[in-house]
């Protein structure tokens, strides 16, 4: 039981992330009816958002301490961010530690911006061209964001850590009533899955609960109707790509501690989400999110040793191996709407 | 000649020739020169031409006629390249066994593959390969490493049993052959300061290139081609005139199969060794990169695309910081760092980028690839002789 629930929790984390990208693919795939090949790029630019943050506040000039010495018996060379003259050291330092959720605040407005001119710019001459061609624009422009982040960042994974408060892990079975059952499950992957949680249910109760959404559902149902009745649908999803965007971008800050980021993070993440959109069934907000937390928690049960020692490999291939199962089975994926991607 | 009409001959012609005079074509710069460096005429890079070319026309006939996009045909040549590599383990050095079984192994693998993916179309397709070619290269890497070597590849060695070689001598390297001509032999000829270099392994290559091109040719010519054809072009409304098509698609899709089977024996003929990393997604991408941006759908696209991508991933990955000062060098000072700095994000390791830009260029104005950027001009250039001489054939060529 305690290993099942283990797995579960090792499983929400990815899932998550599979979720939050798969949820931001439909968007705008059933939105645009764009098959967007750059939307793991968006995920890395996210993470990068927060380096870059964490960078600028750790940004610093070199004073001479004069309470201390060098060996040499001259004053000691100390590196202060410019963020201590500000707020002074104590509130500076804690600033500092949270650079990963004050990320969140930046990456808002900085991924809507980074959509809103993916979509204009560039996708917008996509509609009217086939599916392929939009697949192969994306594709090269995925592959120029993650060189162009390579270029600025390096090759190399650069650890964000989490705030202090949130490091290491707590003995979640005691908030079950299993006391010292084994499950231990760091503090980060729990706040990643509320997280997640908060921002699918938010996208859900904007489309459901406003006008807006209510306007950009009717458009995913006929685009055509909706402009006919006045409403300028293109310039709504326009914002719903932001809004994509920016999903993305936030599963992707928030993912910096539990992985250091590095410049094909969001092409490794893509393929699989890819998978899950399909899985789950283009179109369908919530198989999306169903099939990200499903293959998810299926990956994590699919490494146990005692799976792997009757099946090895599996933990490797599970995703794949069940997204043929289920293409060859349900056409239309866990939760498809039937003439969605049928030419 | 050879079943082919005069425009399909001159096309074959073009191939051998330019295939035969590689060597001279690729290596216009003397040796030494300022410009020695955008010379391509060594072996190995040759070789890659040729066989990357054998890929792309193969992914060609599925993908140009059809319209079926995979994203998994690297899985193919992964594993061409591991049946290749064991024939010349457990057989001989001669590469003719080894070349056979790639290709009968590559279509075995890509007509399960095939069957499997083929009940699906559009990006349900797309996501079906590469599901495949994404298992395929992770089971190389883990669990069936007694049979593809993991992390370290496999490789000839000097203790494999090559039942019908005899043993080698202490110390000899094993090296693939053809009937003794060895593959890595080179003659080399200089004449004031060209020094142009004739490799076996790449003349054998080119030989299979002219016969996978020559294949190909018939059949985008064929009957079978043309069903083909109409399957790209409504497959609905072929199915309603009561033909199945899938057995045409199965047929395409283990054709292609066979071409990558191809191209991964001859890489394992010239290099002898054979690895996982054929296979990942990214192997995928680059033929599809080829396919696109020489023109798919065209007999001699996709070769085009091909050897400008690996031409230019050699050129542009050598150059550097130095060399781009250097050309530079004849503007003021801070043009000189100005111009440097603006290009030496594209250069050397900056070459995934260019690639990218390059790439996003082609499909954004260019869908139909460099042969439509080619037709364009040639269209100009026709329409000006035309209104200069007041006549003319009006005709446009047809698109090839």
């Amino acid at each position: 039981m305690d290993a099942i629930i283990l797995q579960i929790l090792n499983g929400l984390d990815k899932g998550s992330a599979y979720a939050l990208i798969a949820l931001g693919l439909t968007l705008i795939f059933g939105t645009l009816g764009v098959v967007n090949f750059a939307h793991g790029a968006l995920f890395m630019i996210g993470a990068f958002v927060a380096v870059t943050i964490s960078r600028l506040l750790t940004f610093s000039h070199v004073v001479l301490d004069e309470t201390k010495t060098d060996f040499l018996g001259n004053p000691l060379k100390v590196e202060v961010p410019y963020i201590y003259d500000i707020f002074g050291e104590a509130a500076g330092n804690t600033i500092i530690d949270w650079s990963v959720p004050i990320s969140i605040l930046f990456a808002i407005p900085i991924m809507i911006l980074i959509g809103v001119i993916m979509e204009r710019g560039l996708i917008r001459h996509f509609y009217k061209r086939p599916h392929a061609d939009q697949i192969l624009v994306t594709f090269g422009l995925a592959i120029v964001l993650q060189e162009i982040i390579k270029y600025f960042y390096g090759a190399n994974p650069i650890p964000t850590p989490a705030p202090e408060a949130f490091k290491g892990s707590f003995d979640f079975g005691a908030m079950l009533g299993m006391e010292g059952a084994g499950i231990i499950y760091p503090y980060w992957r729990l706040v990643y899955f509320a997280f997640s949680a908060i921002i699918i249910g938010a996208v859900f109760a904007f489309l459901q609960f406003t006008t807006f959404g209510m306007v950009v559902r009717a458009g995913m149902a006929d685009r055509e109707t909706v402009g006919l009745l006045g409403i300028n649908i293109d310039k709504r999803f326009t914002i719903m790509f932001g809004l994509a965007a920016a999903v993305a971008g936030l599963a992707g800050v928030m993912y910096t501690p539990i992985n250091s980021p590095n410049y094909h993070m969001g092409m490794d993440f893509l393929v699989l989400s890819f998978v899950v959109v399909v899985v789950g069934g283009m179109g369908s907000l919530s198989g999306a999110v169903l099939a990200g937390f499903l293959l998810g928690i299926l990956e994590s049960f699919a490494s146990m040793t005692v799976v792997l020692e009757t099946l090895p490999g599996i933990n490797q291939i599970i995703i794949y191996l069940v997204a043929i199962i289920v293409l060859l089975t349900r056409p239309r994926g866990l939760m498809g709407k039937a003439g969605v991607m049928e030419e | 000649m050879l079943g082919l009409n005069k425009k399909d001959f001159g096309l074959l012609t073009i191939v051998i020739i330019l295939t035969v005079f590689a060597p001279f074509i690729l290596n216009p710069f003397p040796e030494g020169s300022a410009l020695a460096q955008f010379n391509a005429g060594y072996p190995d890079l040759m070789q890659r031409l040729v066989i990357f070319g054998i890929f792309a026309i193969g992914f060609n006939i599925l993908f140009g006629l059809t319209g079926y996009l995979s994203f998994g045909h690297a899985a193919f040549l992964g594993a061409g390249s591991y049946a290749g590599i064991w024939m010349i383990k457990l057989l001989t050095l001669n590469i003719i066994p080894a070349i056979v079984a790639s290709v009968i192994v590559a279509g075995l693998f890509s007509l399960l593959v095939g069957w499997i993916s083929l009940r699906r179309s559009g990006i349900y397709f797309s996501i079906l390969t590469l599901a495949f070619a994404q298992m395929s290269y992770s089971l190389a890497y883990s669990v069936l490493t007694p049979i593809t070597g993991g992390e370290t590849g496999l490789q000839p060695k000097v203790a494999d049993p090559r039942i019908f070689d005899a043993p080698l001598a202490e110390g000899v390297t094993p090296r693939a052959n053809f009937f003794g001509m060895f593959m890595n032999d080179s003659y080399e000829l200089s004449v004031a300061g060209w020094v142009f270099t004739f490799n076996v392994g790449y003349y054998i290559a080119a030989i299979f290139l002219v016969i996978a091109f020559y294949i190909s040719i018939r059949i985008f010519r064929s009957p079978f081609g043309l069903m083909l054809r109409a399957v790209k072009s409504n497959q609905q409304r072929l199915n309603y005139t009561g033909v199945q098509s899938k057995p045409y698609t199965l047929a395409a899709f283990v054709i292609s199969g066979m071409y990558a089977g191809l191209a991964g024996g001859l890489l394992v003929a010239m290099d002898t060794q054979a690895g996982a990393e054929r296979m990942f997604w990214t192997a995928s991408g680059e033929v599809v990169l080829m396919t696109i941006l020489g023109g798919s759908g065209t007999l001699i696209g996709p070769v085009l695309g091909a050897g400008f991508i690996k031409y230019f991933e050699n050129i542009v990955s050598k150059i550097n910081e130095g060399i781009l000062q250097a050309w530079f060098s004849f503007m003021p000072e801070f043009l000189q760092e100005f111009f440097v700095a603006i290009f030496y994000p594209f250069i050397g390791k900056g070459w995934h980028l260019t690639l990218g830009l390059i790439f996003m260029l082609v499909v954004i104005f260019l869908p139909g690839g460099l042969m439509e950027g080619g037709q364009k001009i040639s269209n100009l250039f026709k329409k000006k002789s035309k209104t200069d001489s007041g006549s003319g054939s009006a005709a446009p060529e047809a698109a090839e």
